[in-house]
C-alpha cells in the first residue's frame, strides 16, 4: 500500500494575462518523502508554490491536504495548514538574533504582551538537539554564516510545527560541505516524518537526495518520476525537452602570451574597513579559462571592481597586455581591450530604461562609426549594428532594437551584454556570473560563446559561485578565500571535494601564479 | 546653575519626546520628518485647552493638556500614515508638507480665532500666564515641570515596549525587514500605521511642552522653531535607541538652555558674545555633529521604502 498523502495539487491551472503560467498541474507529496520540483526559469514552479501558499488564487485544481480539500486564500492558511517555506532570499531580520527571528509572529507572551523568550529557548534547544540542526540563539543574524541562516529558517518551521517544509533551490548559496550538511538534515527531517518539496534546477542534488520527482515545462505537467528508476540524462531531458550537452565541449587550451598581468592587487573593502582583496597576484594569457572559485562574498566582486575601475585599488598593479592600467578610467580599459560581462547586469550592465539598441553602442556611441563629426548620434548605423547583433546571437524581445532593455527576459538580457561583450573583440573577457538564474538552455549557450572566444585566442577570466560551471568551463582555477587566493586548481586532476575545502578556508596551497 | 538644570531638563523633555516618537515611527519603516508640524499642532491643541479652560484644578489641566495635544497631534499624523502607507506617497515629500502646513494652518486658525474676539487683534498669539502655574511645583528654587516626569515615564515605557513586548519585536521587523514580517503573518500596513500614530501622539505632547518650557505666550507664526529636526538629529544621535536618545536629548537640551540662562553665568557675561550665537549653538553643534556620526548610524534598514504585497 502506498503512504497516503500530506498534500495533493490536483489538476492546478492558473492564468496571467496572455500566458497559462500553470495548466493542468498536478503534484502529490506523500508522508515523510523528499519530493523534487524540477523545471528551468519561468517553467511554472513559483507560480505554483504561490498558489500553495494563497498568494494567488487557483482558476482551476483542487488543494487537498491529507485526503481533504483545503481553502487557502492567504499565508497565514497556509500557516495553519503547518506549510513552511525556506525562500531562496532568506526572510531575515539581519539586526535580530536568531531567537527573535525564530519566534517572529508566533511570539510567546504574557496575556499582556510581554515576551517570555525562556520558553521558546527550550523549545529551540530541543528541536535543535532532536534534528541536529546547529543554531546559536543568541548570535545575531548578521554575524553568522549563510549556513547557519539558512538552519535558522528550517527551525523557524519546525517551531511552528509545519508538517510540510518547502525549499526553494536551498543550495545555491552554500559551500558543498554545507550542501551534504544540508542534505543530512533533509533526511533527518524527512526521517522523523516531516514532508519536504525539494525546489531546484540541479540535478545531481535532485539524484542524490529526492524519493521522487516532478517536473515541468513551460507551464505544463510534464510528469512525476521515481528517482530510483532514472538518470539524470532523462531528467534533464524531460525538463528541457530535448538533449543537453551537459559537459562544455572544448578542445585543450593553448596558452599564449600574458594577457592580464595583477601583481600584489589590494582593494579595500566598501562594506567594512578591511581590505576585501588582500595582495592578490595571478596572471590569465591568452587562448585560457581562468576561473575565479569561491563562495559569494571571499572578494571576488571586490577583485573584479578593482581589474575593471569600478573602484580604485589600495595598492598592487594591474596591466593588460603590457600596459599599466591600475589607475586608467573604465573607458580606456575598454577600448584597451577589455571586456566585462557585470554581475549584476540590471546595476552594471544595461541602462534598464534605454533601448537595446542604445544598451548595444553604450561603450561605442562615441566612435566615428555611431556619431557625426558635430556630435549627433548615427541613429541608421546604430539600428543596424543593433540588428546585426541581435541576429548574430539570437537575442530575443518583443519589439527588436527599441525594445526597453527592462521589460526583456533576464536570460535576452544576459544575451545582449554578452554580445555587446564579445563582439567588440576584447582581448580579455572578464565574465562574473555570466549564467546566474538562466536556464539549462542559456546557459548551454553563454558557455559555447566563452569557449568560442578562448579559441579566437582571447584571454577569458571567469568568475563563478556554481561547482558545475567552474569544473566543466575552465582551464585552470584559481579559488578566493577571505579575499587571498588560496589555491591554484586544475580541473582535471582535482575534484569538487577538494575544491570545496580550499573554498571553505579548511585547506591552502602554495599558488604558483 | 539651578536654571540651568531646570532649562535643560525641560528642553530635554520635549527633544526626548519628539525623539521617541520619530523612533517609533522609523523603527516601523517610515521617515517622519514632519515632526516640527506635529508639535506645532499638538502645541496648538494644548493652548486651546489653556485658553478655554482657565479654571481647571491642577491635575485636571494638565490631564487635559496631555490628551488633547496627543490627539492633536496623532489625528494629524494621520496625513502621513494615510499617504505613505495607503498611497506610498514619498515620505520626505508629505513630511515637508505636513512641516508647511502645520505652522500655516495653526497661524490661520489663531488669527482667525483672535479676529474674532476683537477685531483689532490679528495677532497668532496665545496667552497662558495663569494657566502655566498648573504645570510646575516648586522645591526650593527649582521649578519642577511635571512635564518631566511625563516624559521620564514615557522614555521608560518606549523601552519597554521596543524591547521587551510583542509589539515592539513586530514593530521593528517591519522597519528592517518588512518582506520577513509579512511572511510569518505580521500585517505590515497595521504596524506601520501604529508607529507612525504613536510618533504624532508623542510629537503633540512634545509640541505643548516646547511652548510652554520657557515662555507664558505662543506666537503660532514662529512654529516651533526647528525642534521638530533638531529632535530628529537627537534620534540619529542616540541611534534610534531609546537609551541613547535620552542622553542625546539632555545634551542638547542644555546647549539649548545655556541660551537662556548663559547671562546668569559671569564668566559665560563676561565673555560679552552676542546672545544669538548661543541661539545658534545647539544647531550649529546638531550639524558638526550629525557630519562626523551619521556615516556609522544604523538607521533601520527598510526606511523610508513604501511597501507592496506585491513585490518579493
Amino acid at each position: 500500500m502506498e503512504q497516503p498523502y500530506a498534500i495533493e495539487m490536483l489538476h492546478i491551472t492558473k492564468r496571467f494575462p496572455g500566458i497559462i503560467a500553470n495548466d493542468d498541474i498536478t503534484l502529490q507529496l506523500r508522508k515523510g518523502e523528499i519530493h523534487a520540483l524540477l523545471g528551468e526559469n519561468g517553467a511554472g514552479k513559483s507560480t505554483l508554490m504561490s498558489v500553495l501558499f494563497g498568494l494567488y488564487q487557483a482558476e482551476e485544481g483542487i488543494i487537498k491536504k491529507d485526503g481533504k480539500e483545503v481553502q487557502i486564500k492567504d499565508p497565514n492558511d497556509a500557516n495553519d495548514l503547518g506549510i513552511g517555506m525556506v525562500h531562496q532570499h532568506f526572510k531575515l531580520v539581519e539586526c535580530f538574533s536568531v531567537l527573535d527571528n525564530i519566534i517572529l509572529g508566533v511570539e510567546p507572551t504574557t496575556k499582556g504582551g510581554v515576551l517570555q523568550k525562556a520558553e521558546a529557548r527550550k523549545k529551540i534547544i530541543a528541536l535543535s538537539d532532536k534534528y541536529g540542526l546547529k543554531v546559536d540563539p543568541d548570535a545575531l543574524v548578521e554575524d553568522i554564516t549563510v549556513g547557519m541562516q539558512q538552519r535558522t529558517e528550517i527551525m523557524k518551521m519546525l517551531y511552528r510545527d509545519n508538517e510540510i517544509l518547502i525549499f526553494d533551490e536551498p543550495t545555491a548559496v552554500l559551500t558543498p560541505q554545507e550542501i551534504e550538511e544540508l542534505m543530512q538534515i533533509m533526511r533527518n527531517l524527512a526521517a522523523e516524518g516531516k514532508s519536504i518539496l525539494f525546489i531546484s534546477h540541479k540535478l545531481n542534488e535532485i539524484m542524490e537526495v529526492a524519493d521522487r520527482c516532478t517536473v515541468l515545462r513551460k507551464g505544463k505537467y510534464i510528469g512525476t518520476i521515481d528517482i530510483a528508476n532514472t538518470t539524470r540524462e532523462e531528467l534533464s531531458r524531460m525538463m528541457v525537452g530535448r538533449d543537453v550537452e551537459f559537459v562544455v565541449q572544448k578542445d585543450e587550451a593553448k596558452p599564449g602570451d600574458v594577457i592580464l598581468d595583477v601583481q600584489g592587487l589590494t582593494v579595500a573593502s566598501k562594506a567594512h574597513s578591511n581590505n576585501a582583496v588582500k595582495n592578490v597576484s595571478f596572471q590569465v594569457h591568452a587562448g585560457e579559462i581562468v576561473c575565479i572559485a569561491g563562495i559569494d562574498g571571499n572578494g571576488q566582486t571586490e577583485l573584479v571592481y578593482g581589474l575593471t575601475g569600478l573602484e580604485p585599488v589600495s595598492s598592487g598593479t594591474v596591466k593588460l597586455e603590457g600596459q599599466d592600467i591600475t589607475h586608467a578610467p573604465i573607458r580606456k580599459r575598454s577600448t584597451m581591450g577589455m571586456s566585462h560581462i557585470p554581475e549584476d547586469r540590471h546595476k552594471h550592465g544595461l541602462v534598464l530604461d534605454y533601448s537595446l539598441e542604445y544598451n548595444m553602442v553604450l561603450q561605442r556611441y562615441f566612435e566615428p562609426e555611431f556619431v557625426s563629426k558635430a556630435g549627433f548620434l548615427k541613429q541608421g548605423a546604430i539600428r543596424s549594428y543593433a540588428e546585426r547583433l541581435i541576429d548574430e546571437y539570437d537575442v530575443r524581445s518583443g519589439q527588436g532594437p527599441i525594445t526597453i532593455a527592462r521589460s526583456m527576459s533576464g536570460g535576452n538580457q544576459q544575451k545582449a551584454i554578452i554580445a555587446r561583450e564579445i563582439d567588440k573583440d576584447p582581448e580579455l573577457l572578464i565574465a562574473v556570473q555570466p549564467t546566474r538564474g538562466l536556464d539549462v538552455g542559456a546557459i548551454e549557450y553563454i558557455h559555447k560563446q566563452i569557449v568560442a572566444t578562448r579559441d579566437a585566442g582571447k584571454g577569458v577570466l571567469l568568475v563563478s559561485l556554481e561547482l558545475d560551471e567552474v569544473m566543466s568551463l575552465s582551464d585552470r582555477i584559481l579559488v578566493m578565500y577571505e579575499g587571498e587566493i588560496v589555491g591554484e586548481l586544475n580541473p582535471k586532476t582535482t575534484t569538487v571535494e577538494e575544491m570545496g575545502l580550499y573554498m571553505a578556508g579548511a585547506k591552502r596551497g602554495a599558488t604558483s601564479a | 546653575m539651578i536654571l540651568l538644570l531646570q532649562y535643560t531638563l525641560i528642553f530635554a523633555s520635549v527633544l526626548m519626546l519628539v525623539a521617541l516618537g520619530g523612533c517609533f515611527s522609523e523603527h516601523s519603516g517610515i521617515v517622519n520628518i514632519g515632526l516640527e508640524g506635529i508639535m506645532v499642532m499638538g502645541a496648538l491643541g494644548g493652548a486651546l485647552v489653556m485658553k478655554f479652560l482657565p479654571n481647571l484644578s491642577a491635575p485636571l489641566m494638565i490631564l487635559l493638556v496631555v490628551i488633547c495635544s496627543m490627539a492633536l497631534g496623532t489625528v494629524y499624523s494621520l496625513l502621513l500614515a494615510v499617504a505613505a502607507i495607503n498611497f506610498q506617497a514619498d515620505q520626505t515629500l508629505v513630511g515637508t508638507a505636513m512641516n508647511l502646513l502645520g505652522t500655516a494652518a495653526a497661524t490661520v486658525f489663531v488669527k482667525a480665532m483672535n479676529t474674532a474676539e476683537s477685531v483689532d487683534n490679528v495677532s497668532s498669539i496665545i496667552q497662558y500666564v495663569n494657566q502655566k502655574k498648573a504645570l510646575v511645583v516648586y522645591i526650593g528654587k527649582f521649578e519642577f515641570n511635571w512635564f518631566m516626569l511625563i516624559a521620564l515615564v514615557l522614555l521608560i515605557l518606549s523601552y519597554f515596549i521596543l524591547y521587551k513586548t510583542q509589539f515592539g519585536l513586530r514593530l521593528m521587523a517591519c522597519g528592517e525587514h518588512p518582506q520577513a514580517a509579512d511572511s510569518v503573518g505580521i500585517n505590515v500596513y497595521k504596524m506601520r500605521y501604529a508607529g507612525v500614530l504613536i510618533s504624532g501622539m508623542l510629537g503633540g505632547l512634545g509640541g505643548i511642552v516646547y511652548i510652554t518650557a520657557g515662555v507664558s505666550e505662543w506666537k503660532f507664526e514662529n512654529g516651533v522653531a526647528g525642534f521638530g529636526f533638531l529632535a530628529l538629529a537627537v534620534m540619529i544621535f542616540g541611534q534610534w535607541k531609546p537609551h541613547n536618545i535620552a542622553l542625546a536629548a539632555l545634551l542638547f537640551g542644555m546647549l539649548r538652555a545655556l541660551s537662556n540662562v548663559y547671562t546668569a553665568f559671569d564668566f559665560l557675561a563676561a565673555l560679552n558674545l552676542p546672545g544669538n550665537l548661543y541661539n545658534m549653538l545647539p544647531y550649529i553643534i546638531c550639524l558638526v555633529v550629525l557630519a562626523f556620526t551619521s556615516k556609522n548610524s544604523r538607521a533601520p534598514k527598510a526606511e523610508g521604502i513604501p511597501y507592496d504585497k506585491g513585490q518579493r
